[in-house]
C-alpha cells in the first residue's frame, strides 16, 4: 500500500515539474551549472570505475574460460559484450546514483528545510521546475555521455590487463573486439543510459523536495534517494533487457 | 488592504486556526502577536498561499486569493515580498545575485540596470561593500537586511515579516524595526509583522490582533491594549514587562 502511494506522489511530482520554465535564460543558465555539476564533476569516478570494471572483467573472463577449446579471441568478444551491454551503463549509473542522487537530494532537501523553496514559491517561482528540471535534462544529456566515455575506458581497461597479466595478447584481444559487432548493442546502452539518468535526477528530486524538518531528516532522504534510485536502475535493467535482448 | 474572513487550518485532529477574521491595512504596520506556537506562522504562510486553508476568505484588495487558479495566485504573488523566519536566503547565490533574482526572473531590465537596482536596495537597508559575500559569511543582523533588501526589490504591495528580529542583538533589533516601520510609510505597503517583542510593537505597532491558542482574542490599536479588559492579552503584556 506505501509502494503504492509512494509512486502514485512521484508520477504527480513529476506532472507538476513540466511546465514552461519563467525565464529561458535563467533556465539556461541553471542548466549549464548543472551539466558541470553532474558531468564534469563525476569524470574522475567514471573514469577510475570503468577502467577498473574493464580491468576485472577480462581477468575474470580469462580465468572462467581457462580450457583449451575456445579461441582466445573470445575473451574480448565477452569483454565488449559485457561491458557494453551491462557493466558500463549500469555499474556506472549505480555509481552516479550515489553519487549525484545523494547531492542532488540534500540540495534540494536543505532548501526546503531552510524553506528557501517557499521563499522562491512567494515570488511566484514554480520551484519544482525551477530547481529539478535543469537538474533532469542535465543528467538527461551528460549521463549518456559518460556512459559512452566509461564504455571506450573498459575496453582500454579490459586490454591493459588482458596485456599485463598475459591472459590475452593484444591482436587477440582487438580481434574478439571486432568479431560479430552487433550495433544495437551500443544503442541498447543509450536507452539503458537515458532511462536510468532520469530515474537518478528525478528520484532525487523527489526525495529532496519530500524533505520536511531539519538536518536529521535531509541525511535521511539523501540515503533514500540513493536507495530508490538504485532499486529504480536495478529494476529497469532488467525491464530493459526482457524487452530489447530476447532474441 | 488584506481582509480575512473565518480562517481555519488544521492538521487531521489538530486544529491550529479556528475562525479567523481581521484586516491589515495599506501603509501601516500591521501586528500580529502571540505565544510561540499559537499559529502566527501558520496564520502567515496561509496568507501567502504557503498552506492552504481548510476553509475560509482571504481578500488582496478585493481579491478572493484562496479560489485563485496557481497562475492568477502567481500575479499576486509577485506583489508579496516576504521576510523569512530564517531568512532563506539561497545559499548558492551571494549578496547580489539573491537581492537580483526577482528582478531577473521577472522582469526585463538589462544587466546593468538590475545591478543599479540592486545596489539601490541594499542602500536602502544600509549595507555596502557585501555584494559578493554569500550568506554563509555575513551575520545573522546583515542576512535579515538582505532578506529585506530582496523582499523590497520588485516594489511589493504587500511585506510579511515573520519575526523580523528574532535571534538578533536589541539594537540590531530597533535599526531593522525602523527600516520596516521607513519603508512601510515611504512605499505605502501593506506590512504585516509576526513577533512577540512587545518593544517592537509599541514603538511602531498600528493596528495589532492577537492570537491565542489559534483563536483571535483581540484586535485594535496599540493605544487601547491596557484598557482591553482581555485577560489572556493583559498577561500577555504583563510577561514581558521589565
Ligand atoms: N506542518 C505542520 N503539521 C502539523 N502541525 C503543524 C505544522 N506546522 C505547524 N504546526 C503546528 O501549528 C502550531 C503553530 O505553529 P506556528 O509555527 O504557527 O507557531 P508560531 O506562533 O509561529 O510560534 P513561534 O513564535 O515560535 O514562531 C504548532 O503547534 C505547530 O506544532
Ligand atoms: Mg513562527
Amino acid at each position: 500500500m506505501k509502494f503504492f502511494e509512494f509512486i502514485g506522489q512521484y508520477v504527480l511530482f513529476l506532472r507538476g515539474l513540466f511546465s514552461r520554465p519563467e525565464k529561458f535564460r535563467v533556465f539556461k543558465k541553471q542548466l549549464m551549472l548543472e551539466m558541470e555539476n553532474i558531468g564534469l564533476g563525476s569524470f574522475g569516478i567514471v573514469s577510475l570505475i570503468s577502467t577498473f570494471t574493464g580491468a576485472v572483467s577480462t581477468i575474470q573472463i580469462g580465468y572462467q574460460l581457462v580450457s583449451g577449446l575456445v579461441p582466445e579471441y573470445l575473451i574480448g568478444r565477452i569483454v565488449r559484450d559485457s561491458n557494453i551491454l551491462e557493466f558500463s551503463p549500469t555499474v556506472t549509473c549505480l555509481v552516479l546514483a550515489g553519487k549525484v542522487g545523494s547531492s542532488i537530494a540534500s540540495e534540494i532537501g536543505t532548501m526546503k528545510v531552510t524553506e528557501q523553496v517557499d521563499a522562491l514559491e512567494i515570488m511566484g517561482v514554480n520551484s519544482a521546475n525551477y530547481l529539478v528540471l535543469p537538474k533532469i535534462f542535465a543528467g538527461l544529456f551528460t549521463i549518456p555521455l559518460l556512459v559512452i566515455y566509461a564504455m571506450f575506458l573498459s575496453l582500454l581497461g579490459g586490454a591493459l590487463s588482458g596485456m599485463m597479466s598475459g591472459i590475452i595478447n593484444l591482436d587477440f584481444f582487438v580481434k574478439g573486439l571486432r568479431a560479430d559487432f552487433i550495433p544495437f548493442s551500443v544503442t541498447f546502452s543509450m536507452i539503458k543510459a537515458f532511462t536510468f539518468a532520469f530515474i537518478i535526477t528525478s528520484v532525487s528530486s523527489f526525495h529532496g523536495y519530500k524533505t520536511e524538518g531539519g538536518a536529521l531528516e535531509v541525511g535521511q532522504s539523501s540515503t533514500k534517494a540513493v536507495v530508490y534510485s538504485c532499486m529504480g536502475i536495478i529494476f529497469f535493467d532488467y525491464i530493459i533487457s526482457e524487452l530489447f535482448l530476447k532474441r | 488592504m488584506i481582509r480575512l474572513d473565518h480562517i481555519n487550518k488544521g492538521w487531521g485532529e489538530k486544529k491550529v486556526l479556528t475562525d479567523i477574521s481581521a484586516t491589515f491595512y495599506q501603509g501601516k504596520c500591521n501586528f500580529v502577536i502571540g505565544a510561540s506556537g499559537s499559529g502566527k506562522s501558520v496564520l502567515m504562510k496561509c496568507m501567502v498561499g504557503l498552506l492552504e486553508v481548510d476553509s475560509g476568505v482571504i481578500q488582496y484588495g478585493g481579491k478572493d486569493f484562496v479560489s485563485l487558479d496557481y497562475e492568477q495566485k502567481k500575479e499576486i504573488r509577485k506583489e508579496i515580498g516576504m521576510l523569512f523566519q530564517g531568512t532563506a536566503l539561497f545559499d548558492s547565490l551571494n549578496v547580489e545575485d539573491n537581492v537580483a533574482f526577482p528582478l531577473r526572473m521577472f522582469t526585463k531590465l538589462t544587466p546593468s540596470e538590475i545591478i543599479e537596482r540592486v545596489n539601490f536596495c541594499l542602500k536602502r537597508v544600509s549595507l555596502d561593500n557585501v555584494n559578493k559575500l554569500f550568506p554563509s559569511a555575513i551575520s545573522g543582523g546583515m542576512k535579515k537586511r538582505v532578506g529585506i533588501a530582496r523582499a523590497i526589490a520588485l516594489n511589493p504591495k504587500y511585506l510579511f515579516c515573520d519575526e523580523p528580529n528574532s535571534g538578533l542583538d536589541p539594537l540590531t533589533s530597533r535599526v531593522i524595526d525602523e527600516l520596516i516601520m521607513e519603508i512601510t510609510k515611504e512605499y505605502n505597503i501593506t506590512t504585516i509583522i509576526n513577533t512577540h517583542d512587545m518593544k517592537s510593537l509599541f514603538e511602531m505597532g498600528e493596528n495589532i490582533v492577537f492570537i491565542y491558542k489559534g483563536r483571535k482574542e483581540w484586535e485594535g490599536r496599540r493605544e487601547d491594549i491596557r484598557s482591553s479588559g482581555n485577560e489572556q492579552l493583559l498577561k500577555f503584556m504583563k510577561a514581558s514587562e521589565f
